[in-house]
């Protein structure tokens, strides 16, 4: 006999940690459509922001409203001098090099976390509100109930700024075609660095997000690993693909987790990854000229 | 037309990728309200040139002066900005976007909006964007008629209205020269008769000067004022249609050696086939 009201609970569960993921797959997607950079070391960057918060929120005892702007603002940073100091003196290198060089990115950010906030896993300030969410008679974990309600309004944020913005617009064209981009007098280089700052952004939010639900530690990267099978599910340079693949992966996750176990959570995210790739090569959502790694 | 000032000077320039030079000495000049044609054969440098031109490409030596300021050292987006606007050979357009979004994309180096407009300030973007729409479909999309696919995706028209297309947003830039790298390139006869007209009409009608690279003889010896033929990244000759045809090296450049008269005359008959409204 199957128990629906658990079901409809874990489901709700599953989707709203999807939004997470979809967030954070948005960060991806934004980097590989303008830059066509695959940044396998978009996990790292979410932990960099949780632990900027940390330092801003925990150390510098700052104030909630002045700690996550400022996390999210030194993550900008950090994503502009990424892009500069690794990404940019790459400009026409192949492919595989500059996925090399975003692998190697991961593990450095990983050393300097532990350099400069050792290895042990903190916890974040509690900023969410904490009373119990209820729809109908299910119950919701409230961090992961206002975890989604905040991704979800930065996603649309982000899809609006985007439609509507010219540097939205830019970004857009450059993804679709970096000569006629120059031509029209778009500054490409510029928008690569806005992709780079606007992906380290979005990035720092889910981290700030993650961190509170799980707290943060050095091996907080991992959820970068269930963000690239986002990705891949959804299509690689598909915004779409990423909210879609989002909500789809975090209701597997879900799913899998309360039938089947946790510890076969990833082995079903991952079944689910081979059954999408033999049907669509390119995911749900993907063009047909995302390059073969 | 030679007294005047260039519009656009080109001094000397050598282009090299390692030890290949791509141009090696390139001098010539376009003059305002011209239609100035580059030819050559295949790899004779016409592409990189137009690269160096727009600012793609930094020559190794030589400098490039528009409008009497030497822009060698800008950047493409600023050239593009400052009124150079150009075509591509392979098409360039942004996929996935429509006919209109395209073209739209060509006003945006003009754009006076920023970030804080467009989210704050709505006024004044939204009255740009309907002073460009009128601005756009007035002119640009009656003139060059793509009035009826104006909403249609780019990747869905045939390889000569894309043409069209991307000629139309480099409009969009009112450009004062319009570099054209081969606009009737693979077009059937109806359609390059129809890009020969285009091509006058944007000179008689809006003024801008034009700067084209082609292959297709008859159409540059009737449009054009000035001809540049480049071979193995050289100017070999340069002048008036009649002079660039009669002179020997430029038959040889395109024939190979043989028999050289008689070549020369097919070459005549080649620039004298009908080709068009530009007769």
């Amino acid at each position: 006999m199957m128990d629906w009201a658990y079901l409809f609970e874990i489901s709700l569960t599953g989707i709203a940690s999807g939004g997470l993921y979809a967030l954070a797959a948005l960060a991806f997607v934004l980097v590989y459509k303008a830059t066509r950079v695959v940044n396998i070391a978009i996990g790292e960057m979410l932990m960099a922001g949780g632990y900027l918060f940390f330092t801003f929120a925990a150390m510098w005892a700052l104030p909630l409203w002045l700690a996550i702007p400022a996390a999210v603002l030194a993550s900008g940073l950090l994503g502009a001098v990424i892009e500069r100091t690794m990404i940019r003196p790459l400009l026409g290198e192949p492919p595989i090099s500059v996925f090399m060089v975003t692998v190697g990115l991961s593990s450095v950010l990983i050393g300097l976390v532990e350099m400069i906030w050792t290895a042990d896993q903190r916890r974040l300030p509690e900023f969410m509100p904490t009373d119990p969410i209820m729809v109908g008679d299910a119950f919701l974990a409230p961090k992961v109930f206002w975890g989604a309600v905040v991704a979800a309004l930065f996603i649309a944020a982000v899809l609006l700024v985007f439609r509507y913005w010219r540097g939205g617009v830019a970004l857009r064209a450059t993804a679709s075609d970096q000569a006629a981009a120059y031509s029209v007098g778009i500054n490409v280089p510029r928008v690569f660095s806005l992709a780079w700052v606007a992906s380290a952004m979005l990035a720092a939010i889910s981290g700030v997000i993650v961190g509170s639900i799980g707290g943060i530690s050095s091996s907080m990267g991992v959820f970068g690993l269930s963000v690239l099978v986002v990705v891949i599910v959804g299509g690689l340079d598909s915004v779409l693909g990423a909210l879609v693949g989002g909500v789809l992966i975090g209701l597997v996750e879900a799913l899998a987790g309360a039938y089947l176990g946790g510890e076969y959570k990833l082995l079903a995210t991952f079944v689910v990854l081979v059954a999408i790739l033999m049907l669509r090569p390119y995911g749900l959502y993907g063009t047909r000229e995302i390059e073969r790694l | 037309m030679e007294t005047s000032t260039p519009l656009l000077q080109v001094d000397g320039v050598t282009l090299a990728f390692g030890g290949v030079r791509a141009l090696s000495g390139v001098s010539f000049a376009v003059q305002p309200g011209s239609i100035t044609a580059v030819i050559g054969p295949n790899g004779a440098g016409k592409t990189s040139l137009f690269n160096t031109i727009s600012g793609f490409y930094r020559p190794t030596e030589g400098s490039i002066r528009f409008r009497g300021q030497d822009i060698t050292r800008i950047h493409a987006p600023q050239r593009a900005r400052m009124g150079l606007g150009r075509s591509f050979q392979n098409i360039a357009l942004f996929r996935g976007m429509t006919v209109l979004d395209n073209i739209k994309l060509g006003r945006h180096a003009h754009l006076k909006t920023n970030v804080f407009d467009a989210l704050f300030y709505l006024g004044r973007a939204r009255r740009e964007e309907a002073e460009l729409r009128r601005d756009i479909e007035e002119r640009i999309i009656d003139f060059l008629e793509i009035d009826h696919i104006r909403h249609a995706p780019v990747s869905a028209l045939s390889y000569g209205l894309q043409k069209r297309v991307e000629m139309a947003r480099a409009l969009a830039m009112q450009p004062e020269v319009l570099m054209l790298d081969e606009p009737v390139a693979g077009m059937n006869r109806e359609e390059t008769e129809d890009m020969a007209r285009f091509i006058l009409d944007v000179r008689a009608e809006w003024g801008v000067t034009v700067l084209m690279v082609e292959h297709d003889m008859g159409m540059v010896m009737d449009l054009s004022d000035h001809v540049v033929v480049l071979n193995f990244g050289q100017v070999i000759a340069q002048g008036v249609p009649a002079q660039v045809q009669a002179d020997p090296e430029v038959t040889r450049a395109y024939l190979g050696s043989g028999n050289v008269d008689e070549l020369r005359a097919k070459l005549h008959a080649a620039a004298h086939a009908p080709a068009g409204a530009a007769a």
